[in-house]
């Protein structure tokens, strides 16, 4: 273990027009995403020979490298759900270590709003009849994402003794750094009565738990440790990184109250020869309030089981002593389906003291960590400026 | 002909023996002779272990709500029945399914709550096992 760390750096990151882009596809939010993260970087298109990206068609890698016009001699399309570009930074940090390719560019876009308006909103969790999914929980009425969570979420209530106020936290937190996003979509004040006044989705899970759903995409270029020195912007080192999965369906997964965040964090935190105390800035995906909640007691922020404790007080809010989702998350800035990259991009910006209004003083190591499916796949990347 | 108009398992080779059943009003599940260990969706392999020398064995039908949770938004076919009830119910056997109470009113299911299987015929092809609170012991 250890053999990649410091080895890459992430170079440039971009993010497309965001929130409700009606008239473009997700193919040209990519490619905007694309030219502004190489514009970031200081390089051009045909400097990618790593392609990495992950979306829900049929070859929709190789379709977006064509529509790209990259033709890549090291190319993945690991599609774990929203934690893919954790997976992927991982893979590229690899392969760059390896030689096997030198500047590799993480990409993808959706436009779930637009597609849910056109009333052509793909129904992602509704797979081919073999599935097993499909066979033991979709004839019950189980559908992805919100009920599976909710079942998450009011077991660790039962076995810990959480809130719901104390999940509410982690949604007003969010809506104070989003306050200070100028890109975020839901930026007017939020506090906890309006969370538990909010309109119940799947108990114990209320509407402002859930995330957005936005149309947009991003892209992250990852390099040589070497190579991103001499380039446009301060390198964003690749410190550690982890990957888990452990199961598909909700009914497979070990312990409802345990993700695999916990066998990610803890090979992202070995590699980069941290801890959680080192980390100056967290990024965790927040697809519902459950999401974070886990991850910051399986990645050791605190113990398991104290989660909603840690929460309470807004720790998690600019103000709190545990800077968290500083761009708003998913819970208030957007989401687009899989916000696995924008992680990796505010994390990025964090670090290199470019956010504004919502900068975290002193931010040298950021952790970002993505979930996928019902709490099924985890990838955690821990960056740093040194 | 039926109007039933919620999704239905595709039935195939490696699951129908526990669809058979549930149609003569039995719960199978999966045990491993090699490892002992039942399991769940049934496979034609023992997930623990990897022997495939797998057996069927009929189950208690008892166990205890591991979490559930009310849905308020439904899922295709389910609009009718909002709000409705999805559990995950650990069977005595040590395997959890995925599957509805009924005969309890949502606002008293409970974590823990002990429960048993009962067969619903939803098609004349298909029968969904689901679960009502278990009866008290004698």
């Amino acid at each position: 273990m250890g053999g990649i760390t410091r080895k890459t750096a992430i170079a440039g990151v971009g993010e497309s027009d965001l929130g409700y882009t009606p008239d473009k596809t997700f193919l040209q939010l990519i490619a905007q995403a694309t030219d502004r993260a190489l514009d970031d970087a200081g390089l051009a298109k045909n400097d990618i020979d790593g392609f990495f990206s992950a979306g829900w068609l049929t070859m929709e890698s190789i379709m977006v490298a064509e529509y790209l016009g990259i033709r890549p001699s090291y190319s993945d399309s690991t599609m774990p759900g929203g934690s893919a570009f954790e997976f992927h930074v991982q893979h590229a940090a690899a392969a760059i270590s390896a030689g096997l390719c030198e500047t590799a560019l993480i990409c993808y876009a959706e436009t779930r709003l637009s597609d849910h308006k056109r009333r052509m909103a793909m129904n992602f969790v509704s797979g081919a009849p073999q599935e097993p999914e499909e066979q033991f929980e979709t004839p019950y009425g189980c559908w992805v994402p919100i009920p599976t969570y909710a079942l998450a979420a009011q077991r660790h209530m039962h076995q810990y003794g959480t809130t719901v106020a104390q999940l509410a936290e982690i949604a007003v937190a969010a809506r104070k750094w989003a306050a200070l996003n100028p890109l975020a979509s839901m930026r007017d004040p939020l506090s906890i009565e309006d969370v538990l006044a909010s309109p119940m989705m799947s108990t114990p899970l209320r509407l402002r738990d859930c995330c957005l759903v936005s149309d947009g995409g991003g892209a992250v270029i990852l390099t040589s440790a070497e190579r991103a020195r001499d380039l446009r912007k301060k390198p964003v080192l690749v410190l550690g990184c982890g990957e888990a999965h452990t199961h598909r369906g909700i009914s497979g997964m070990p312990d409802l109250t345990v993700s695999p965040a916990k066998l990610s964090g803890e090979r992202a935190f070995r590699m980069a020869g941290l801890s959680p105390s080192d980390i100056d800035v967290l990024e965790l995906y927040d697809s519902f309030t459950i999401t974070v909640l886990l991850q910051l007691e399986d990645l050791g922020f605190c113990p398991k089981g104290e989660g909603g404790r840690f929460v309470e007080g807004q720790r998690l809010a600019p103000d709190g002593a545990c800077p968290t989702n500083t761009s708003g998350g998913g819970l208030s800035y957007l989401h687009t389906g899989m916000f696995g990259i924008f992680l990796l991009i505010e994390a990025a910006r964090q670090l290199r003291g470019e956010c504004g209004g919502r900068q975290v003083a002193r931010a040298k190591r950021a952790l970002c960590n993505g979930i996928g499916g019902s709490l099924a796949s985890s990838g955690t990347v821990v960056l740093g400026t040194d | 002909m039926t109007d039933y108009k919620k999704p239905l398992p595709y039935v195939h080779a490696e699951t129908k023996p526990y669809w058979d059943a549930a149609k003569r009003h039995e719960l199978l599940v999966r045990r491993c002779r090699a490892c002992g260990r039942h399991h769940f969706y049934p496979r034609d392999f023992c997930p623990s272990c990897f022997s495939f020398d797998v057996e069927w064995v009929r189950a208690s039908g008892r166990g205890a709500i591991y979490s559930f949770t009310v849905c308020h938004r439904a899922a295709q076919g389910f609009e009718a029945d909002v709000p409705y009830n999805l559990v995950l119910v650990d069977l005595d056997e040590g395997v959890r399914v995925m599957s509805t109470v009924v005969g309890c009113p949502n606002d008293d299911l409970k974590i823990g709550m002990p429960v048993e299987v009962v067969f619903d015929d939803v098609t004349p092809e298909v029968t969904l096992p689901k679960f009502r609170p278990a009866a008290l012991p004698e």
